[in-house]
C-alpha cells in the first residue's frame, strides 16, 4: 500500500525574493529522485504539502506550470512556524512535497472559451501556473481570447514581474495590471483596486466565457457584483478556497465546507457550488 | 454461517491457545470502568461488562500514533528524510467488542479507504485484526442503537458475534477470519443452537426503548437545517470540552504534529476535535469556525447531515449514547436528532393550509 503520508525528497535549488517587503519568496524545487517528478504529475491549479522535518507540513498551491519541466516552484508568505522556517532555509537544503493534491480548473471545459482571470495579492501563484500553461504554444490555439486582472498592494509588492512585462507585450494575451498605489512617479500602469479595475477594462461575460477568481476575501467579495453585471454566470465563475489543513487527502476531517472538503473535493468551486455550501472558510 | 457453542469452562483454555497465534486485545476491569487494552501472556478478557466509556476505535485508530521518523544532524547521510516506522501488523483479535462499535468502524472506513487514497495506519491495523463481538442482553438507558442502523445483536463489521447463554457462549462465525479464530482456539467442532441465538436477538432488540427518527434528515435542505435559529439553544450549555469526540465511535477527526528531541524527531498523529477553536484557525487568525454555535453546529450536521448526504448510508452515529452519558452539560444527540429530523415540518403545513 503506498503511504500517501510520505512526501517525495526534493532540494531547494533556487530562491527568489518576490517582494519589496520580503515576506514573500519563491522557492524552486528539484526531486532527489528523478522518476519522482514523473509521479507528481499536476494541472494548473492544484495544490501540495511542503513538508519539513521537525516543522510540519503546509499546504501551498503551485506556482509552477505543468508544461515546464524539470522543477517545481512555490511562492510562500511568511506567516506561521513552516513558512517562517523555510524562508531561513538555504539553496541546497533537503525536505519533502507530498502532492499533487486537489482539483484543478477545468481546462477542458474551458476549451474554445474565452477566459478571464481576476488575481490580488499573493493568491496570483496558481493563476501564474494557468497563464504559463494557457500561452504555452502547444495550448494557445485550444481557448479563445485571455485576459487577466492583477492587482497588488503596490508596484514592489507584485509577483512574477518580469513576466508581467513579457506578457504585456504580447498580443495573444490583455494583461491590466493595477496597484492599489503607486509610490513610483514612472509607473505606467493602472490605479485602483481590483474590482472597479475589472468592471473597467475586462470583456462581457456570457455562454463562451468562464471567470477565474484568486484573492484575499474583501477582493473577492466586491468582485462577484462585478462579474455579475459584465454577464458571468454564477457556474462560469471559478473560485479557488483555503482552509486550515493537515492531510490534504481528505482524511483529517478539518478543511469542510459542508459536507464538501477543500482539500479533496476543490479547493476549485464554481460559484453555484459554493453558494450550496455553509461557507465555511 | 456456523454456530458454535463454547462452554464457559473451556473459554479460558481456548484463549491460551489463542495467545500463540494472536495479540489478544479485551475489555479489562480498573477501578470501576472497563477499558479496551492489550491482554498480557495469560490474562482472559472480561465479557461481564455493559460498556466501555472510551470506544475501542483506538485498535485501529490509535489515540497518538507514529508515522515517520528522521534526523535532524547534518552530519548524518540520511538527516532530513522521513523514514516509515516499523509497525507490527501481526494478526490480532480483539474480544468484547459491542456490535455498534463494530458497525462504527464500518462507516469509518469510508473516510480512510478510498478509491483516490488509502491510509494505510488505519487500514493495515483494521485489516490485522479478528473482530470478536459480544452481544448486548442488557442495554444501558442511553442506547438507541436499534434506530441507528445497527442493534444488540448487528453482525456487520464482526468476524464472529458471541452471546451468553448461561454456562456457555454461543458464537457465529461470519467470515472466514472468524472460523479461522474458532479452529485456533480448539472451538470450532461443538455446534451450538441457531434458533436460540434467533430469538436471544429479538429478546435483546425488545429492550432497546430509546430512539431516535432519521427519515426525513436527508430530504431537508442542508442550508435551511444550517441556519436554523435551534442552534442557539443547543449550543448554549456547552463548554467545548470536545469530551463527545473523543469517546464516539464514529469520530475520526485527527491532528499531524512533529515532535523534535535533540537531533530526532517524529512525525505523528493525535485524535483532533472540532470543538477545539484551533482546528480550523488559519495562519491569519481568521476562524472560519470561530464560536462555539459553529462548532456545536459542525459536529451535529457532520454526523447527521453532511454525512448522510455525502454516503447515502444514514447517519454518522450508531446509537451507542457515550456521548449522551458522559456530556458533562447534558447535551443530548438524540434531542438534536429530533429537532433536525422534524425541522420545519411545522412551516411545511402552515404553507400547504394557506
Amino acid at each position: 500500500m503506498d503511504n500517501p503520508y510520505l512526501p517525495f525528497q526534493v532540494r531547494i535549488d533556487d530562491i527568489i525574493v518576490e517582494s519589496e517587503d520580503n515576506n514573500l519568496k519563491t522557492f524552486k524545487f528539484v526531486f532527489l529522485n528523478k522518476e519522482d517528478e514523473v509521479k507528481f504529475n499536476y494541472s494548473a491549479g492544484q495544490f501540495a504539502e511542503l513538508s519539513i522535518p521537525g516543522k510540519g507540513e503546509i499546504p501551498i498551491g503551485i506556482a509552477s506550470s505543468p508544461v515546464e519541466k524539470g522543477f517545481l516552484k512555490f511562492t510562500i508568505n511568511k506567516a506561521g512556524v513552516v513558512t517562517t522556517h523555510l524562508h531561513n532555509m538555504k539553496v541546497g537544503d533537503i525536505m519533502g512535497i507530498r502532492g499533487p493534491m486537489g482539483n484543478w480548473f477545468p481546462w477542458s471545459t474551458f476549451e474554445g472559451k474565452n477566459i478571464l482571470i481576476v488575481g490580488g495579492g499573493f493568491a496570483f501563484t496558481t493563476l501564474r501556473s494557468s497563464i504559463i500553461y494557457l500561452l504555452d504554444p502547444a495550448n494557445r490555439s485550444k481557448f479563445g481570447n485571455i485576459d487577466v486582472v492583477y492587482g497588488a498592494r503596490t508596484p514592489g509588492m507584485l509577483l512574477y514581474k518580469d513576466e508581467l512585462v513579457e506578457w504585456e507585450k504580447r498580443d495573444d494575451i490583455n494583461v491590466h495590471i493595477t496597484v492599489d498605489n503607486s509610490d513610483d512617479p514612472d509607473w505606467k500602469y493602472n490605479v485602483g483596486f481590483v474590482p472597479p479595475i475589472t468592471e473597467e477594462k475586462a470583456p462581457q461575460g456570457g455562454s463562451d466565457s468562464y471567470a477565474i477568481v484568486c484573492g484575499p476575501p474583501i477582493m473577492i467579495k466586491f468582485t462577484q457584483p462585478v462579474l455579475e453585471k459584465l454577464g458571468y454566470d454564477h457556474d462560469h465563475i471559478y473560485l479557488s478556497l483555503e482552509n486550515r489543513m493537515k492531510c490534504g487527502i481528505g482524511m483529517c476531517g478539518r478543511c469542510g465546507i459542508g459536507k464538501e472538503l477543500v482539500c479533496k473535493d476543490g479547493p476549485v468551486f464554481t460559484l453555484t457550488e459554493i453558494n450550496k455550501t455553509p461557507r465555511e472558510y | 454461517m456456523k454456530v458454535i457453542k463454547i462452554d464457559k469452562k473451556d473459554w479460558a483454555k481456548g484463549i491460551k491457545a489463542l495467545h500463540k497465534a494472536y495479540g489478544l486485545i479485551g475489555p479489562v476491569k480498573e477501578k470501576e470502568y472497563f477499558t479496551f487494552q492489550v491482554l498480557s501472556g495469560g490474562t482472559i478478557p472480561d465479557l461481564e461488562f455493559r460498556n466501555t466509556r472510551l470506544s475501542p476505535k483506538a485498535v485501529v485508530f490509535p489515540q497518538s500514533e507514529d508515522m515517520f521518523e528522521y534526523s535532524l544532524d547534518d552530519s548524518r547521510e540520511d538527516h532530513h528524510l522521513l523514514k516509515e516506522v516499523e509497525k507490527d501488523y501481526s494478526p490480532r483479535v480483539v474480544f468484547g467488542i459491542r456490535p455498534c462499535d463494530a458497525k462504527a468502524l464500518e462507516l469509518v472506513k469510508m473516510n480512510f479507504d478510498t478509491d483516490e487514497y488509502k491510509d494505510p495506519y488505519w487500514l493495515n491495523l483494521y485489516e490485522a485484526t479478528t473482530f470478536v463481538g459480544m452481544a448486548c442482553d442488557s442495554p444501558c438507558s442511553t442506547c438507541f442503537c436499534t434506530t441507528a442502523g445497527t442493534g444488540p445483536y448487528h453482525e456487520e463489521g464482526l468476524d464472529v458475534l458471541m452471546a451468553d447463554n448461561g454456562d456457555s457462549y454461543l458464537a457465529k462465525l461470519l467470515t472466514d477470519k472468524g472460523e479461522k479464530l474458532a479452529t485456533s482456539a480448539g472451538w470450532a467442532d461443538s455446534a451450538g443452537k441457531s434458533d436460540v441465538l434467533a430469538a436471544k436477538k429479538t429478546a435483546a432488540e425488545a429492550k432497546i426503548v430509546s430512539t431516535v427518527s432519521t427519515e426525513a434528515l436527508s430530504g431537508k435542505d442542508a442550508l435551511e437545517l444550517y441556519n436554523a435559529d435551534f442552534w442557539e439553544d443547543v449550543s448554549f450549555a456547552c463548554i467545548n470540552c470536545g469530551t463527545c469526540t473523543y469517546v464516539c465511535p464514529t469520530c475520526w477527526c485527527f491532528d499531524i504534529q512533529d515532535e523534535v528531541h535533540g537531533k530526532s524527531g517524529k512525525r505523528m498523529r493525535t485524535w483532533d476535535s472540532c470543538m477545539f477553536p484551533i482546528f480550523t484557525v488559519h495562519t491569519t487568525g481568521h476562524n472560519p469556525r470561530a464560536t462555539k454555535l459553529q462548532r456545536v453546529r459542525q459536529r451535529f450536521m457532520h454526523k447527521l447531515k453532511y454525512f448522510v448526504d455525502k454516503y447515502d448510508k444514514g447517519i454518522m452515529c450508531v446509537g451507542c449514547g457515550r456521548c449522551v452519558r458522559q456530556c458533562p452539560v447534558n447535551i443530548d444527540i438524540r434531542r438534536v436528532c429530533e429537532t433536525m429530523n422534524s425541522f420545519g415540518s411545522d412551516n411545511t403545513c402552515a404553507v400547504q393550509s394557506s
